[in-house]
């Protein structure tokens, strides 16, 4: 890559990504017969670092605000408050044409892989399009072969390119969002559920792709789910959301064998184990989010060796 | 036990004609649930474990579906020789249902009470005042609060968890003897799915009812489950007491489906352990063991031949197995034990 926001290593012990006092508002405008729309504040002060390489997790229950965050760190939303900076320089509100360039270095997988697909386009077309969008096509077997070479990265048989999205399972679909994703050779992706709509079968086949393509090419990955037995085999730390706070943040040792919130002990003792002895002698602890909403004032306070709780 | 099982299932086939060729969703599944028990049924989109279970009782589109053969004998009588009237009266009475998406499967514009009120008054003749007083007694059984007021409210004004329970209300209003439950928890947060496990398990102690539990989460029906069955392509694989079938698995998706989950390991420890291939494709005519081009253990015989579901060898009564090779003896032979 000749880019020089691509080839720039960042200084050592600088975060890659880092996020400051993020807030996402929703309603709260005043209403032409008086009153106002009732304010949701889906994220409300979120501040986290996420260093080259690593795989931070984002966990919490539906409506939480991980996914929220997860758009608003690549600019497909405008934050209300706060600021986001990659590799130091601070993208918040940066122009379309001012983004560009970041744009090749930050990705985003979802959840559901068909409806992220163009379904009337050849999947190698797809994973391609980044290719020209960024001017970067060459001659038609160049492009050719750098799509090739990515559907060989992510397991596809690169005879399948002129094929369309219906013709694949779920687990392709999803390989061929991961190796559109990495087209541009970018430093982060965001993925948000991208295994919760697979199969079970098929999960492990993608967790691993996950992995060997960080170890492959470095990636740092904002890594957004709800089934924790995976954030907990994928993540070097965790971030618990509720309500749109982070209630706790840390490694992902002290977070699963030392949590300190009420809600994120609750919510691990609430999955299930597939292990007919433990899960019966499993008691979920129960925890009512309508009493115990984080207050305004509530900062997160260090509890150990970067892991921090709020509290207050 | 010489009494007859509340429900057997014998060879069901379902086939849908669809543009594209037909697909094979069921295939000679055959299977009996005992009174009280909990049948925990596990597998992926395409197993066929939602369709066998709408078949039964009549809730597939005919066209494009088609029973091809089977019987379904519960409580004594073939439910696939009812008339769609016999069905419409046994639907909700004798057996209840709950399904994954509370938002779609309730009406918005019914209070609560009303939907939970429908079946009481079509099964049982209800007036309006007293299936007033089962409406709250039901909303007070599944754990809601204020449930005289919460009667009166409509769908909207309940979160995900409240309103699966008004679903299981609903499933359980009539007091049906099997209670068949399709992913009901799965588009809701972990920690309101544990509320409605619980709410499950206690509802199985107070009235004892037999519960069919579909689910694609191992961890769930490891928790609810006396026993379980494992269904791929349409075909059973494996299925016996939850414990046996956990510990010592005897099919090769089973066991591949157990050794692939994370149990409880960090990063950095070995890579999971992945089932290698993508699932069948159903629009062809199944041929063998479904599982066979993805088994790694599978013999020439598994691609032509398709085993039947009989007795484990050296297991506990009651496990069964569809396999011809001997995963044991594989898996010992893998890591190079004599």
């Amino acid at each position: 890559m000749s880019d020089t926001l691509s080839t720039t290593a960042p200084q050592a012990g600088s975060p890659l990504v880092s996020v400051r006092g993020l807030s996402k508002h929703y309603g709260g405008e005043r209403r032409l017969l008086g009153g106002s729309a009732p304010l949701l504040k889906a994220v409300n002060d979120v501040s986290f670092e996420i260093a080259p390489g690593e795989t931070l997790g984002l966990v919490g229950e539906s409506g939480s605000g991980k996914s929220t965050t997860g758009r608003i760190l690549l600019q497909l939303e405008t934050p209300t408050a706060g600021n986001i900076a990659f590799r130091g320089q601070d993208i918040t509100g940066l122009s379309k044409h001012a983004l560009k360039p970041y744009r090749r270095d930050m990705q985003i997988i979802f959840q559901d892989p068909y409806a992220s697909l163009s379904p009337r386009m050849q999947v190698g077309e797809f994973v391609g399009e980044p290719f020209d969008v960024h001017g970067l096509s060459g001659s038609r077997s160049e492009r050719q072969d750098r799509v090739a070479s990515l559907f060989r990265k992510v397991g596809l048989d690169p005879s399948f390119m002129k094929r369309y999205p219906h013709e694949f399972s779920g687990g392709q679909r999803q390989r061929v969002n991961i190796a559109r994703a990495i087209a541009l050779n970018p430093a982060f992706i965001v993925a948000d559920e991208p295994i919760t709509a697979l199969d079970v079968s098929i999960q492990a086949q993608i967790v691993n792709l996950f992995q060997d393509l960080q170890d492959e090419l470095g990636l740092t990955y904002l890594f957004i789910a709800h089934d924790l037995s995976m954030i907990r085999y994928l993540c070097h730390r965790v971030a618990v959301m509720l309500r749109g706070r982070i209630v706790e943040i840390g490694p992902c040792e002290a977070i699963f064998d030392n949590p300190q919130h009420a809600y994120t002990r609750a919510l691990l003792s609430a999955i299930p184990v597939p292990d007919p002895d433990i899960e019966r002698s499993r008691r979920p602890l129960s925890f009512d989010v309508n009493a115990n909403l984080p207050s305004e004032e509530a900062v997160l306070r260090p509890v150990g060796d970067r892991h921090f709780v709020l509290e207050g | 036990m010489t009494k007859a099982p509340l429900l057997e299932i014998r060879n069901l086939t379902v086939a849908f004609d669809t543009p594209s060729g037909t697909v094979h969703a069921v295939n000679d599944v055959s299977y009996s649930i005992e009174e009280g028990e909990t049948l925990g049924i596990v597998g992926e989109s395409g197993s066929g474990k939602s369709v066998h279970a709408l078949s039964m009782v009549g809730l597939i589109a005919t066209p494009p579906g088609r029973i091809v053969r089977g019987e379904v004998i519960f409580n004594g009588r073939n439910l696939l020789a009812l008339s769609q009237r016999e069905l419409f009266d046994l639907r909700g009475r004798e057996i209840g249902f709950v399904f994954q998406d509370p938002m779609t499967s309730l009406n918005p514009v019914l209070t609560i009470e009303r939907q939970i009120a429908e079946p009481l008054r079509r099964h049982f003749g209800m007036s309006a005042s007293q299936a007033r007083i089962r409406v709250i007694e039901l909303l007070e059984l599944v754990g809601i609060p204020d449930a005289e007021q919460r009667a009166r409210q409509y769908p909207h004004e309940f979160s995900g968890g409240m309103r699966q329970r008004v679903m299981i209300a609903i499933g359980i209003s009539c007091n049906p003897k099997l209670l068949i439950a399709d992913e009901a928890t799965t588009a809701l947060d972990v920690t309101v799915q544990a509320q409605i496990l619980d709410l499950v398990r206690e509802l199985k102690r107070k009235i004892g009812t037999t519960v069919i539990w579909i689910t694609h989460d191992m961890g769930v029906v490891a928790g609810l489950a006396d026993t379980v069955q494992v269904m791929y392509g349409g075909r059973i694989m494996e299925s016996g007491p939850v414990r046996s079938v956990f510990y010592d698995p005897r099919g090769a998706y089973t066991w591949g489906l157990l050794k692939s989950l994370p149990h409880g390991e960090r990063r950095g420890t070995n890579r999971l352990y992945q089932i290698p291939g993508n699932p069948p494709d159903l629009t062809q005519e199944p041929v063998g063991d479904p599982f066979a081009p993805r088994n790694p253990f599978a013999t020439d015989r598994c691609r032509v031949e398709t085993p039947p579901l009989v007795n484990a060898p050296d297991s506990v009564p009651g496990h069964k197995v569809a396999a011809w090779y001997d995963l044991r003896a594989e898996i010992q032979r893998m890591e190079g034990r004599p």
